[in-house]
């Protein structure tokens, strides 16, 4: 029994003049028509079909054959090619356009976004493995299907990077493996400019696949710390080991080309194209096969569709998405991310802070630099906290745990008469302080097994309990904890 | 030469030359700066008087040939400063940095995309000049321009090494410049310095040989190629980053 399949159209719009309606062709029959910006579903029988799409006589597409499988959706996204830079008068461009290029007028291309495979099953996409493990097949049309365990993007959810989206929500991921190789060892490194040090002492290490946070305030030596590793700016003193390779002037050019940085600001150039700028970096990189990059690239970042599109016309956060595939280019072995997310609205940022947790997921070694603290909470496996020296490192469970004793946050109705009395004659409980007017921070060994003694003793008290539990420290409170130190130190 | 990779000085060429496509003002500049500066030689050569006697006639020819070399000379000045400071002023400086791309073939692309298209439109201004000449002059000042040999081949032959001169003297100072507008206004001025010799060639201080224009132009090769080298000697990262000097 076959099921009927659908072929999915979405116009891409940019001017509006192009607000005439488009005919969609299927297998030589004119089927409906398109506007811009919309999207049309169009049923078909399972087999080879054809597709094209015509704005006039003269103007249209190429023909696109594709496969259409029982009951998959196949998408196309269609637009406008983007006008010549030399050609000034679009009636002109029209012109030759329509006595040369009649059949290249509207690129017509397979969209990712709209592809579904109804044999993808849901314990598929939730296998952690397969997420990091498949690689996408090119049907015979030329439409890339999902390969197994790869979830595509749910209709109506754009903005959200397809290639990446089966990481949402996000699922907890297993620590890398402590005996994993490092790919990056500093020790001791220190740099200074004249008598100002930016960075001082500073030691750690990043294993393979590791998402590896680096925070620290304004001013404490984070970027310079970055261009330092990606020999930009010579050490002053120390010594590293990038990507398997010493740290030295000589190997500038094999570090490069081993890893990936992102600054803060994704430095595009704005008159060339999406394409056009990855195809320029590709050829610095000396990739072979760079257009398969370049479109593997975006397509990680959900912006195959806008390959064609001027730099200067992206939004900020799609300016970023652009930063991060640049970064992808080149396969890297270790990828610098400077404060990824630095002038983005909340959207724009959610959108990196997905796209960066879906490398995490396909695990790529990510050295983030951040003062974000969320930030760093949701996507590092371990963070570093820099404030010009090294103040900690370790994953963020283990450092609260560090810089805060286990306690219970307890609640009364009204202010107890004699708390000192009271948590003294508990013995579970180590001390205890008053954080304000009927809240009480508790220290105790283990918080689960004291909070039924803690309840009963309080009860017994004739204390009216409003809450008991676990007193929860964010990785903001232990950034602020040491970097506060810090300031208090500096005082006279 | 061994270190550099001509894939990356094709890629820094390429997306040069795109850019500068993309930007009307630098198109229509590269149009209309050589057409202005075609004006006086062909005002020059249609208002010679032809009943002076050959040696004469072809004295007042030399000036305006050799006019024409300032085509070469100043078109790129500005072009060449801003290969460093605007990188740096639009923020696309870094990014690059952080590839493998070495500072010579940097340097050596950004000279090329630079070169390129200033010799395209010296030479087409070349050729469309000789051409009016030989098709519009009065014969008798058209068969003396066509005998003032050393000027017509200093003419080609010294119209890429002042273009190269001069793109790389805007490349120096765009390496060092705080900013755009300033690297361009120094640029501008440091791309004349061999124009004197020139100008000394086309007022009678030096007679214009066969060897003279070989000599000059052997010179002028030799002081660009050592220019190029020590450019790429000043190309130093941590600088260009920073602001500050690695120590």
């Amino acid at each position: 029994m076959t099921t009927t399949a659908t072929v999915r159209v979405t116009r891409a719009g940019r001017g509006r003049s192009e607000g005439r309606p488009w005919e969609v062709v299927l297998d030589g029959t004119v089927v409906d028509s398109l506007g811009n910006g919309e999207v049309i579903d169009l049923p078909v029988e399972p087999g080879k079909h054809a597709l094209r799409v015509r704005a006039g006589k003269n103007l249209a597409s190429p023909e696109r054959p594709f496969e259409a499988g029982d009951g998959r959706t196949v998408g196309f996204s269609c637009r406008s090619r983007p006008q010549h830079p030399f050609i000034v008068q679009r009636s002109v461009f029209l012109l030759i356009a329509s006595l040369f290029t009649h059949q290249s007028w509207i690129a017509l291309t397979p969209d990712e976004d709209n592809v579904t495979d109804p044999s993808l099953t849901d314990s598929s996409l939730t296998d952690p493995s397969a997420a990091s493990g498949g690689t996408a097949g090119t049907d015979t049309a030329g439409v890339t299907a999902p390969a197994p365990g790869v979830a595509t993007a749910a209709p109506g959810t754009l903005g959200t990077p397809a290639s990446l989206r089966s990481s949402l929500p996000r699922r907890p991921r297993p620590p890398p493996d402590p005996g994993a190789e490092p790919v990056l060892t500093v020790n001791s490194l220190t740099k200074r400019f004249g008598r100002r040090t930016a960075f001082s002492e500073v030691s750690f290490e990043v294993l393979r696949g590791e998402v590896f946070g680096f925070l620290g305030p304004n001013g404490a030596g984070k970027t310079t710390t970055v261009r330092t590793l990606g020999t930009l700016i010579a050490p002053t003193s120390g010594s590293a080991t990038v990507a398997g390779i010493p740290l030295t002037p000589e190997n500038g050019v094999e570090i490069r080309q081993r890893v990936s940085i992102m600054p803060e600001a994704p430095g595009l150039y704005l008159r060339l194209t999406v394409a056009e700028n990855l195809e320029y970096f590709a050829g610095l990189y000396g990739l072979h096969h760079p257009q398969t990059r370049i479109t593997d690239a975006l397509d990680a970042v959900n912006l195959g569709d806008r390959a064609g599109d001027l730099c200067g016309g992206l939004s900020k956060g799609l300016r970023q998405r652009v930063g991060l595939a640049r970064t992808l280019l080149s396969d890297p072995t270790i990828m610098f991310l400077d404060e990824p997310t630095s002038g983005l609205d909340p959207v724009a940022a959610r959108e990196v802070h997905d796209l960066v947790d879906g490398l995490r997921q396909r695990g790529v070694t990510i050295f983030l630099t951040t003062h974000r603290l969320d930030e760093a909470e949701k996507l590092c496996d371990r963070v570093a906290i820099l404030n010009t020296t090294l103040r900690t490192i370790g994953r963020p469970a283990d450092l609260r745990a560090q810089l805060f004793k286990s306690a219970l946050i307890v609640e009364t109705l009204k202010p107890l008469v004699d708390p000192d009395a009271l948590f003294a004659s508990l013995p579970v409980v180590e001390s205890w302080r008053d954080v304000h007017d009927g809240t009480y921070e508790v220290v105790v060994a283990d918080p689960r097994l004291a909070a039924p003694e803690v309840t009963r003793g309080l009860v017994g008290a004739g204390a009216d309990v409003v809450s008991i539990g676990e007193a929860q420290h964010s990785l903001e409170d232990v950034y602020l904890e040491l970097v506060n130190e810090d300031v208090e130190a500096q005082r006279p | 030469m061994k270190w550099l990779d001509t894939n990356r000085v094709r890629a820094v060429v390429r997306k040069e030359l795109r850019d500068y496509r993309r930007k009307r003002a630098i198109v229509v500049t590269m149009a209309v700066l050589p057409i202005l500066f075609l004006i006086e030689p062909v005002v020059a050569i249609f208002v010679a008087p032809s009943t002076l006697s050959g040696g004469s006639l072809g004295k007042n020819l030399v000036l305006p040939i050799l006019y024409l070399l300032l085509i070469p000379t100043v078109m790129p000045s500005t072009l060449a400063a801003y290969t460093v400071a605007g990188e740096r002023e639009q923020g696309t400086l870094e990014p690059l940095l952080t590839t493998p791309i070495r500072q010579e073939e940097f340097i050596v692309g950004k000279a090329a995309a630079v070169l390129i298209p200033t010799m395209v439109a010296s030479y087409v201004v070349f050729g469309l000049f000789l051409a009016a000449v030989a098709l519009f002059a009065h014969p008798v000042v058209a068969t003396a321009f066509f005998h003032q040999g050393p000027v017509l081949l200093a003419l080609f032959l010294l119209a890429p090494l002042l273009s190269t001169w001069a793109i790389v003297v805007g490349m120096a100072i765009s390496v060092r410049a705080s900013e755009v507008r300033v690297a361009q206004q120094l640029a501008t001025l440091a791309s004349f310095p061999p124009v004197v010799v020139i100008l000394l060639l086309a007022v009678g201080v030096l007679h214009p040989t066969f060897a003279l224009a070989l000599e000059f132009a052997a010179v002028l090769l030799v002081i660009d190629l050592v220019a190029l080298r020590l450019i790429s000697g000043m190309f130093d990262r941590e600088r260009l980053v920073t602001g500050a000097k690695a120590v």
